[in-house]
């Protein structure tokens, strides 16, 4: 540590081109930060219960609604556990651009109950069941357009007229805020969930349908014979369904958008590639301008291997730097980048493992940068350095 | 009672290609301690490469080096550092101060070397600042001082570590005569009253005559030692 004066004052003894240099590493970083973020959003596994839930929608399209008829009869198939159903509503809460910041979705009676990732607590469950009007928030929902529990907002709806008021707003009664059981799964808080019999009864048309069945099977390893049985159900009829566990869904999903992963991957690869190039340049231009000064330090009893770590130390440090800040500024504007695309995308804030991969990263872009001008520094013949040979 | 430097036999090739250059002859020469030698002789005699030998910043091809009563000619490369670091003082000709350092880091850098805590490092420094006179320019960095200043700031930075031994190469070669008369009075100082024993090459006789023998070399040989009465 009694160093590292020496080595700061080496660092910035050109500061322009160390302040560039930094600037690189930064935006790299940067870059790595938000990169890794993309792709923790994109191949986060899939919940243990998004095993065991199957998704029963329309065949012909998710807009394309099923009748509710079709409750008792998958009930009554064997392997099913629980059912639920929900439904689309599609308004905005204010103002039209807020369309995508809070989805709203009516929800069956066991829906909460069949989705333990929406942690919610027990007194807002309670006032849940208990309310008709009632509805329930995501928090990052919530926070975005400044909702609290006890509010009662009017959601101006796209499709669904309202019975009483003959117009299209609908008035819920803010009863609770959930959260995300875990961080990666910030993404479902953005829905506003509300009861469906407040929707059903409310509603001018589309008495009798739902949007999607949710159905929990008894065995995870049934979940295909399960499905296969729903879809027969309703084979040959105007209202075939397809049926998939979420997990399935999930993986469809992913594959169509490719091997995020890889290509983020291939990505960071050239970025890295090219920062070690810029990086090594400046560090082997910054030793050999002090070729003098470093002869000096082991005329003064500095031996070569102190001269290597120095030079080292230099190196790791820049990148460090650099990138730390990088790195953290990549974490500051995640956020505010989930609340500029108005919940379009919803990045999962830079957690401990992207910190301790991005600081290997740095300390080993760092060696790698250092090692030729740190061998240099260390083999330099004094008498030779000196003389200015 | 046994020479600060006992110099036998020692020769210096050095080697370019299959080029062979012998600058130094089978050199002889003993320094006492407390002495102040003037190396002279003409450009390209070999003052620089037996002064390197004796500081210790090269090992000659040849002969034997005997400093502060330790063999130097053998040591290898982190034990020569270390006993660089506890036994000579280094002056230049061109100061050779680390420009992004002020004048007090300048001179605390041998003592990281050492086992002292940073304030024991800040007040030695200090002390070997006020010695060379220039503790108003601790806190200022080498581009703002003189030459001379920045020479006296390289004289603090030699001896700081207290070394029994100081090398000097051509100390004043890059001064005018009136900071150069203060810097061969500091080194006499240093010689006479901290009992310094000093080796300086120079091209002037005038600085010579500051010190107590004056040694000549030509073309790789000693050729005369003359004694003067300081
Ligand atoms: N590393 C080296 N490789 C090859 N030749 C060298 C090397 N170092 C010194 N020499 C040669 O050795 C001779 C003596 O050099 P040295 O620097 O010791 O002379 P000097 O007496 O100090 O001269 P000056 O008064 O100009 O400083 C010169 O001819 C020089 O070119
Ligand atoms: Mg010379």
């Amino acid at each position: 540590m009694k160093y590292l004066h020496l080595i700061w004052a080496a660092l910035f003894r050109r500061k322009t081109r160390t302040v560039f240099t930094l600037l690189s590493v930064l935006a790299a970083f940067l870059l790595f930060g938000m990169l890794d973020a993309v792709r923790t959003a994109f191949t986060a596994p899939p919940s243990a219960a998004g095993v065991s839930r199957l998704f029963v929608g329309s065949r012909v399209s998710i807009i394309q609604s099923l009748p509710q008829s079709l409750l008792p009869q998958i009930q009554a198939l064997p392997g099913v556990d629980e059912v639920t159903y929900a439904n689309w509503f599609g308004g905005y809460y204010q103002d039209p651009k807020n369309v995508n910041v809070m989805f709203q979705i009516a929800i069956g009676p066991q829906y909460l109950d069949m989705h333990p990732e929406f942690v919610l607590p027990p007194a807002q469950r309670k006032a849940f069941d208990e309310t008709r009007a009632g509805a329930v928030i995501g928090d990052t929902a919530a926070r975005a357009l400044g909702i609290k529990v006890g509010d009662r907002i009017p959601i101006r709806g796209s499709i669904f007229t309202n019975k009483d008021s003959g117009e299209t707003t609908w008035t819920f009664d803010i009863v609770g805020i959930f959260k995300a059981a875990e961080e990666k799964q910030r993404g479902f808080e953005n829905q506003l969930l509300f009861r469906w019999d407040y929707f059903d009864e409310g509603r001018a048309f589309g008495e009798g349908t739902v949007g999607w069945y949710i159905v929990r099977v008894s065995d995870p390893g049934e979940s295909e014979k399960v499905a296969a049985a729903i879809d027969a159900l309703s084979a040959n009829s105007d209202h075939e369904t397809s049926s998939q566990t979420e997990q399935a869904a999930n993986l469809a999903f992913m594959k169509q958008i490719g091997d995020i992963g890889l290509i983020v991957g291939a990505i960071m690869a050239a970025v890295f590639f090219t920062l070690i190039l810029l990086t090594g340049n400046t560090m082997a231009q910054a030793v050999r301008e002090r070729i003098p000064e470093l002869a000096v330090l082991k005329t003064l009893g500095f031996t070569n291997r102190s001269v290597l770590g120095l030079v080292l130390a230099e190196s790791v440090l820049l990148v460090v730097l650099g990138g730390a800040i990088g790195l953290a500024l990549a974490q500051v504007m995640l956020p505010g980048l989930n609340a500029a695309s108005g919940g379009r995308v919803n990045f999962p804030p830079i957690g401990a493992s992207t910190w301790l991969l991005g600081l290997a990263l740095m300390v080993g872009i760092g060696l790698v940068v250092g090692v030729l001008p740190a061998l240099r520094g260390m083999r330099l013949r004094i008498v030779d350095a000196l003389a200015g040979r | 009672m046994t020479a600060q430097v006992e110099i036998r036999n020692v020769s210096k090739v050095y080697e370019r290609g299959n080029q062979k250059l012998e600058v130094l002859h089978s050199i002889d020469l003993d320094v006492e301690q407390q002495d102040f030698i003037a190396l002279m002789g003409p450009s390209g005699s070999g003052k620089t490469t037996l002064l390197n030998l004796i500081g210790g910043l090269d090992s000659p091809t040849a002969g034997t080096l005997t400093v502060s009563g330790q063999r130097i000619d053998n040591l290898g490369e982190s034990a020569l550092a270390r006993w660089r670091a506890a036994t000579v003082g280094f002056i230049f000709q061109f100061y050779n101060l680390l420009p992004m350092l002020s004048a007090q880091k300048n001179v605390e850098l041998p003592l990281l070397l050492t086992r002292l805590s940073a304030a024991q490092r800040r007040r030695n420094a200090a002390i070997a600042l006020e010695l060379v006179g220039l503790s108003d320019r601790a806190s200022h960095k080498p581009t703002e001082l003189s030459g001379g200043q920045q020479q006296r700031v390289a004289i603090a930075r030699a001896i700081v570590s207290d070394p029994a031994l100081l090398v000097c190469d051509e100390p004043t070669g890059d001064l005018d005569r009136h900071s150069a008369e203060e810097v061969l009075t500091l080194l006499q100082q240093l010689n006479r009253q901290h009992g310094k024993t000093i080796i300086m090459v120079t091209h002037d006789p005038k600085a010579a005559e500051y010190a107590s023998h004056v040694v000549h070399l030509d073309k790789g040989t000693l050729v005369e030692q003359v004694e003067r009465q300081a």
